[in-house]
């Protein structure tokens, strides 16, 4: 998994609530055995028109926000199915954190293990936050995940929250599973007492 | 031990292989896991790459369909190069680590959320996990259900267990008696309209109360299936008799001492009556009516006797661009009363609804009446053990005569990722679980309901209340 340390980029705003992951990754691009392409498929009913031209007034498609590194969204997005490939797809054009007040469960789960860092702010941070960024030229920022801030191109700085444990597997892009089976010893055992205990398991 | 405890605790308790950190992190271990061919591939690709082997393969059930088609005549080649690679690939997966696979042409084949509970696969206090959100329908056996991404599979299948943070407990208290022609569904939409899609974000929902009771465990099931709609990343019951009884019956459930020994300990699985939860949320649904959804959010929700709202009287300014973006997407005008909504399509189908239940309360609307002549109406019956059971119960004919399709069991156009798919600008009565945009094909737009209102909209041509058409006739 890529390390997330301190990244620097455009930062695009997707505010609309409960933005869910069919809209993200729509159904003609789940239906690969791989994560290729996915890049094509995201946000494609809103990057696209009719006639298959970009359209100009999706915000990834202006000048400002093309090379976006982050998005600041409303609340609940990623809501819906638990298609990872929205998250394949996003970090596949290159997004490496969202910053929203809400996450759903499942999104919000993919998001840690592909190594995209989704922030939980405020509604005062967020509104902060997209009144900033919403300007081309103040649209980039610096995401600090060993300080966990953001820093906005007015200087200012905001503060966020998160896990211990997701911080440090972000920070040194761990691989999960072999975390995991470093203990499967303790699984073993616990297993077995498990099974004794509910022999109809 | 000491301190009163919820039913989450329990079950979180109770499969904790160790805490991770002192902020609620812990090694959970998951007795089921259920698979589709959608979801697992790039699972089962890293567990190739890293030459591991599956844990415990006989954990797992594997379930072909999202992407196969329900065409009435079943054949196991599928019409898509994508869907037939998906397929293909999942039985060299299954057949390669050793699980046991549903594929299209098995009597067993169904939706994955009717297949394992028909099957006694899932049991109460039992911790499953699927890729694929709507595991929560498992609440209703007494187990505790959720969904989880690819990588998260993987995970899975590699070791187990998960890495899982505990959840808040929010408990939803469900008071009163429903009307006829009222169902489970209503509860649930209902609820999601209340609290909104995100209201349960963080939280397993605990559902009580008498009118919970009161179901059947199918009727349970849709309760359950939908809490994730409500941003819930687990809904559960307490498992009573009922849930005993339907569990007896199927296939895998233990037998003769093991059978009693394990009812005595599930006769445990309820929260203490002291245990606190993080969060109360009582409905009474006495004066419940048939819910309708009018908006692109399961949550932008109405009883079928009122009219699409006015975005102009929501005072937040976020929600009311979204509502206004919801009637433009839907083709409404605010004031305009519901029932006028005139649709293309009806749809019966998914794991929400398309249990037998379902669709005996389809056959009551329907009997000896005739769909529209506007409307496509098709019935997806949720396992081809349900397909088989309704043309015994003669409830296929009854569906037929009206002018239905009957098709062949699979996820079809709930999330039409096979070839069941909307036109832009078909509006569709529909038994499912979410009214996203482009949900059931891109343009196309979805009404949410029970399958008894579906089936009433599907004869009549526009939506209707349920009760007064069973007046009517």
């Amino acid at each position: 998994m890529q390390p997330f340390n301190t990244v620097n980029g455009s930062a695009a705003p997707l505010l609309a609530s409960n933005i869910d992951t069919d809209v993200i990754m729509p159904k003609q691009f789940l239906k690969g055995i791989d994560r290729k392409g996915l890049d094509r498929g995201l946000f494609f009913d809103m990057r696209f028109l009719e006639s298959g031209e970009l359209n100009p007034e999706f915000i990834l498609n202006q000048p400002a926000w093309n090379d976006a590194a982050f998005l600041v969204v409303g609340p609940n997005f990623g809501c819906g199915s638990s298609r990872e490939h929205a998250v394949w797809g996003l970090k596949q054009v290159g997004i490496r954190a969202l910053i929203g007040t809400s996450f759903a469960g499942i999104f919000y789960d993919n998001c840690q293990r592909n190594g995209v860092l989704a922030i939980q702010v405020s509604e005062a941070q967020l509104k902060q936050v997209a009144g900033v960024i919403s300007y081309a030229e103040t649209a980039k920022i610096t995401v600090n995940l060993p300080e966990q801030t953001i820093e906005l191109a007015d200087g200012k700085k905001i503060p966020f929250e998160i896990d211990q444990l997701r911080k440090q597997s972000l920070l040194l892009g761990l691989d999960a599973i072999g975390t995991t089976l470093q203990r499967a010893e303790q699984i073993r055992s616990f297993e077995t007492q498990h099974l004794l205990e509910n022999p109809w398991l | 031990m000491n301190s009163p405890r919820t039913l989450y605790q329990k079950h979180i308790d109770s499969h904790t292989v160790c805490a991770l950190d002192d902020q609620g992190h812990v090694l959970l271990y998951i007795d089921r896991q259920v698979a589709n061919e959608y979801t697992s591939p790039q699972a089962f690709s890293g567990m190739r790459e890293a030459g591991r082997k599956v844990w415990r393969p006989s954990a797992t059930l594997a379930v072909v369909d999202h992407v196969n088609p329900t065409a009435p005549v079943r054949i196991a080649t599928m019409p898509d190069a994508g869907g037939a690679q998906q397929v293909s690939y999942f039985e060299e997966n299954c057949r390669d680590f050793g699980i046991e696979l549903f594929d299209v042409l098995d009597k067993r084949q169904g939706i994955e959320h009717v297949v394992a509970p028909e099957q006694g696969f899932i049991m109460p206090g039992m911790v499953v996990a699927a890729g694929d959100s709507h595991t929560t329908t498992y609440g209703a056996l007494g187990a505790f259900g959720f969904g989880i991404g690819t990588s998260e599979i993987e995970h899975l299948l590699a070791s187990q267990t998960l890495v899982y943070k505990r959840l808040k407990t929010m408990r939803v208290t469900v008071n009163g008696t429903l009307g006829t022609g009222v169902t489970s569904k209503d509860i649930i939409m209902a609820l999601i309209e209340k609290i909104g899609a995100s209201g349960a974000t963080g939280y397993a929902i605990e559902f009580a109360g008498p009118a919970i009771t009161d179901l059947s465990v199918e009727a349970r099931m849709t309760i359950c299936n939908m809490a994730v709609e409500a941003g819930a990343r687990g809904a559960f019951m307490a498992p009573d008799d009922k849930v005993f009884a339907y569990l007896q019956l199927k296939p895998r459930a233990p037998q003769g001492e093991l059978w009693k020994q394990a009812v005595a300990k599930w006769r445990g699985l309820h929260s203490d009556e002291d245990a606190l939860f993080d969060c109360e949320v009582t409905l009474d649904v006495d004066a419940l009516e048939p819910m309708v959804t009018w908006g692109t959010s399961p949550d932008q929700a109405a009883p079928v006797g009122g009219h699409v709202p006015d975005p102009a009287s929501q005072p937040d300014l976020i929600l009311r661009q979204g509502m206004q973006r919801a009637l433009d997407y839907m083709g409404l005008e605010p004031g305009m009363p519901l029932s006028d909504v005139v649709i293309s399509h009806a749809f019966i189908g998914s794991c929400t609804n398309a249990r037998i239940e379902d669709l005996r309360d389809v056959a009551r609307v329907v009997r000896g009446k005739r769909v529209a002549a506007h409307v496509r109406a098709m019935i997806v019956p949720g396992s081809t053990l349900v397909r088989n059971q309704a043309e015994e119960e003669g409830l296929a004919q009854i569906f037929l005569d009206a002018g239905f399709e009957w098709r062949q069991s699979g996820c079809s156009m709930c999330l039409a990722m096979n070839d069941d798919v909307l036109a832009p600008g078909d509006r569709c009565a529909s038994s499912t679980n979410r009214n996203f945009e482009g949900r059931q094909g891109a343009g196309a737009r979805t009404h949410l309901m029970s399958p008894a209102m579906v089936a009433a909209a599907a004869i009549t041509g526009h939506l209707i209340d349920v009760r007064s058409f069973a007046l009517e006739a």
